[in-house]
């Protein structure tokens, strides 16, 4: 039922707040774009969904941006959004859409006719870390724990997470598991169509642990209500310093979920460049330190040919990883 | 508590507050009325103005004014045009539509602001009280009873299935049901049913099978059956106010459902839109056997019910939001992003860190609600007057704001072309009297029934589920009561009078 209207919607919040106050961005000197049209794949709540409005928040408080509007249109592990763009690309010169690993991961079982070749590549902005969760009451405590309750009972350990089998926290989870020396395909996953609707499920004790992005986690982990039990970082993250890694606890697993943007295809190249300086221009502002450190992400820029070559690299990593895990 | 209270009356009674709260609620009904438009979107469009504002309670009493005008703004375009624009708003048509097709238009929107008001004051009341202790209400819900949830607010159908219409209702809902599988769904990486369509690959839109269900069939009679609509177009709106007797009848309605609304909103897996269907199967039952007969032709209890639990449901859903910072819908999730923006995160601490934006909160609840009261009472005779404009300047209105709603929800033309395709097959289906509620009951409950049972299946191995979790059996039970008890009752009326009944 999410449903909005895109150019038309992002023309009245301008003309509504230009009606009702004056903006106080249109002051500032810095300003390179007049609004920008979110559009994120997933549901409300979710890591696309921070991401998306984290930028826009940062882009538009720095006055960067005039406006900045957000759209959610979750379905089928993100294809739904990249095909809404790809069909409606004319109407969408105002929209950015934001994804990340997942849009690489469909490229390669090609269950989805479109992938990130098909779209403008705009650029990479910040990567996220995945973790394992479980509920603050689960005897759960560590990574250890986990596998031994897998071992003891396969079925009963269930592990969710917020994208569709065979999608990105499956993978992560089946990958966690693989490197504990289990078999990752015995591992019972739970697709949730929402990451906020599968951290409903961890702590009503429905599922044993969620696979999840770090951004996601860290700010109930702060209020105790989850414990994160594995992070996929090399190092511990600042922003929940308890917080252990797998690599501490002798599981030999780094994984960074990248977070970017991209634009409809046949975006004009002014357009595209005036985007791209927008995103660069952001990096250097205290308004994007705050977001960013607030989420615990962490600063990748990769922007136009310097995405698509990056992009080209994370398909191989991850193919490979696919294919060991028999996923392809 | 009583000095948080005060603390939330003293910042929401400020002049700027009171303006702000005035405006969100206008700017809201007027938007809302437009069917792509639900509270969401307007919330969405809102939240850039709250921002800039920089005060968190005053952009949360604004957005809340927003909020619930958009909210009543979906139940007019329910009610007038049988347009309904929100899924939450589907069931205030069943009842709603054929009120003010038979000239009650105004009395219609009476109950439908009455109600609302009740059912969010109600509810705000209850998050105010419960709050903290309802978090692990919350959480009470796994997939196997959310399934089972919505296996009972497809009970809806049963006021759909009047006598020798069983049959033809059932395979309503099996179509919508249907309906409901083509797309990508959310469990599976797999396009189902599309037949290589692109434009299909997101699945039909609520909004474009509501208006082709509803809106578009009304407007075809309109034209097709000219003598058979005369009622509404005297030009006269009849019976603005209700009587002491209705007030008396509707009243435990609203009383239940506010309760019952609130604790289906406070799941984060269920909402407005299930809320609305339960209330209106359970009123349906509870109601006498004479009540019964009116639902689905202009039943003031049968308006009530759901536009009580929709707005019960709605202030609920607050309570994972501000307890465990879960959103749990939609439009909690987008409040959830723009109260973060605004530097304050919540969560099981907001109430003890930060007291006085949970009660600035609360207070724009109850200050929304009973701004929009005072201001739609007297706005309600104006706009009822849309269905005395005469029919040759009607239809196309109708046709346009069909369109459109259509059109916006997507910006994309095929979803005109659905809608006139649907339309016209809805519209034939009219002609055999095949009920068209079920279906569109089908499609919105599909989904979520499929994800949950097919998690449940996953969870347990198989259905056993069912029997293992008591409150899924319990529900299921329910379900089947709410179905197959007025049938039986009915039958058992029939054979009484024919003289061969048990016993007597």
């Amino acid at each position: 039922m999410t449903t909005f209207s895109l150019g038309r919607r992002a023309l009245m919040a301008t003309a509504l707040a230009a009606m009702a106050f004056a903006s106080p961005a249109s002051a500032d000197g810095h300003k390179v774009v007049d609004s920008i049209h979110f559009l994120i794949p997933g549901g409300a709540g979710g890591g696309w969904d921070g991401t998306a409005r984290g930028t826009g928040e940062a882009l538009t408080n720095a006055g960067i941006a005039g406006t900045a509007s957000y759209e959610n249109m979750s379905g089928g592990g993100g294809g739904k959004a990249i095909g809404f763009l790809i069909e409606n690309a004319d109407s969408n010169h105002g929209t950015l859409m934001v994804n990340s690993t997942p849009i690489v991961i469909r490229s390669l079982t090609g269950v989805f006719p479109h992938n990130f070749r098909d779209l403008t590549l705009v650029a990479g902005t910040i990567g996220d870390y995945a973790a394992m969760v479980v509920g603050k009451d689960s005897p759960i405590n560590s990574m250890e724990d986990l596998m031994a309750a897998y071992d003891a009972d396969p079925s009963a350990t269930a592990v969710g997470g917020g994208s569709v089998p065979g999608g990105m926290d499956h993978l992560v989870a089946a990958m966690t598991f693989e490197a504990a020396g289990k078999d990752a395909l015995g591992v019972k996953y739970i697709p949730y169509d929402a990451g906020g609707k599968a951290m409903a499920a961890l702590l009503s004790g429905e599922i044993a642990a969620l696979s999840t992005g770090f951004s996601e986690a860290v700010d109930l982990a702060n209020a105790g209500e989850v414990k994160i039990i594995g992070v996929t970082s090399d190092e511990r993250v600042p922003a929940a310093p308890d917080a252990m890694t797998m690599k501490e606890q002798g599981i030999d697993t780094s994984f960074v979920n990248w977070r970017g943007f991209f634009a409809a295809p046949g975006l004009p190249d002014d357009k595209l460049a005036m985007y791209q300086k927008a995103l660069a221009d952001m990096y250097a502002t205290e308004e994007w330190e705050e977001v960013r450190a607030r989420n615990g992400w962490v600063n990748i820029h990769n922007s136009g040919d310097d995405f698509k070559a990056f992009l080209e690299e994370q398909e191989q990593v991850i193919g490979d990883l696919m294919k060991k895990l028999g996923f392809l | 508590m009583l000095e948080g209270l005060l603390i939330g009356l003293q910042t929401a009674l400020s002049i700027q507050n009171l303006l702000m709260v005035i405006g969100g609620c206008l700017i809201g009904t007027f938007i809302g009325m437009l069917p792509g438009l639900g509270p969401m979107s307007i919330i969405a469009i809102m939240i850039p103005v709250a921002i800039s504002m920089g005060d968190p309670s005053a952009a949360l009493i604004l957005l809340a004014g927003v909020y619930y005008g958009a909210i009543f703004g979906g139940s007019t375009s329910s009610i007038l045009l049988n347009a309904p624009g929100v899924a939450g708003t589907v069931a205030s048509s069943f009842d709603g539509y054929p009120m003010a097709k038979q000239g009650e238009a105004g009395k219609a929107l009476t109950i439908a602001a009455i109600a609302s008001f009740a059912g969010g004051s109600i509810g705000a009341l209850l998050l105010m009280v419960f709050a903290p202790a309802l978090s692990s209400v919350a959480l009470l819900f796994h997939s196997a009873e959310y399934f089972a949830l919505m296996v009972v607010g497809l009970s809806a159908i049963a006021a759909f299935a009047g006598t020798g219409q069983v049959a033809k209702a059932l395979m309503m809902t099996l179509l919508g049901l249907i309906m409901a599988t083509v797309g990508e769904g959310a469990l599976f990486n797999m396009p189902r049913f599309t037949m290589g369509i692109m434009d299909l690959q997101s699945g039909f839109g609520f909004i474009t099978l509501a208006m082709a269900m509803f809106a578009l069939p009304e407007a075809l009679f309109l034209v097709l059956k000219p003598k058979t609509t005369q009622e509404s177009q005297d030009g006269e709106i009849k019976n603005l106010r209700i009587t002491g007797a209705e007030a008396k009848s509707i009243a435990p309605v609203i009383g239940r459902q506010s309760l019952q609304g609130f604790f289906i909103g406070v799941l984060p897996g269920a909402g407005a839109t299930i809320a609305s269907f339960l209330g209106y199967a359970v009123e349906r039952n509870l109601a006498t056997k004479e009540e019964q007969e009116e639902f689905g032709k202009g039943s003031i209890k049968g308006l009530a019910a759901p536009e009580t639990a929709n707005n019960a449901a709605c202030t609920g859903s607050f309570v994972p939001l501000l307890t465990l910072g879960i959103p749990g819908s939609g439009t909690t999730a987008i409040l959830l992003g723009a109260l973060i923006a605004l530097n304050v995160t919540p969560g099981p601490r907001l109430m003890l860190d930060e007291p006085q934006i949970f009660w600035a909160v609360i207070m724009s609840m109850f200050i929304g609600n009973l701004v929009l009261l005072i201001l739609n009472l007297p706005l309600i005779p104006y706009i009822a007057k849309v269905l005395s404009i005469p029919r040759n300047y009607l239809i196309p209105f109708i046709l346009f704001f069909t369109l459109m709603g259509a059109y916006i929800g997507q910006n994309n033309a095929t979803e005109l072309l659905l809608l006139v395709g649907f339309g016209v097959a809805a519209t034939a289906l009219r002609f055999a009297d095949y009920p068209l509620a079920p279906l569109l009951i089908g499609f919105i409950l599909g989904g979520m029934l499929e994800d949950n049972f097919s998690r449940s299946m996953q969870l347990y191995d198989g259905i056993g589920f069912i029997w293992e979790r008591p409150m899924t059996l319990g529900l299921l039970v329910i379900a089947a009561l709410l179905v197959f008890l007025p049938s039986f009752r009915a039958r058992r009326a029939r054979l009484r009078a024919e003289g061969i009944a048990d016993g007597d």
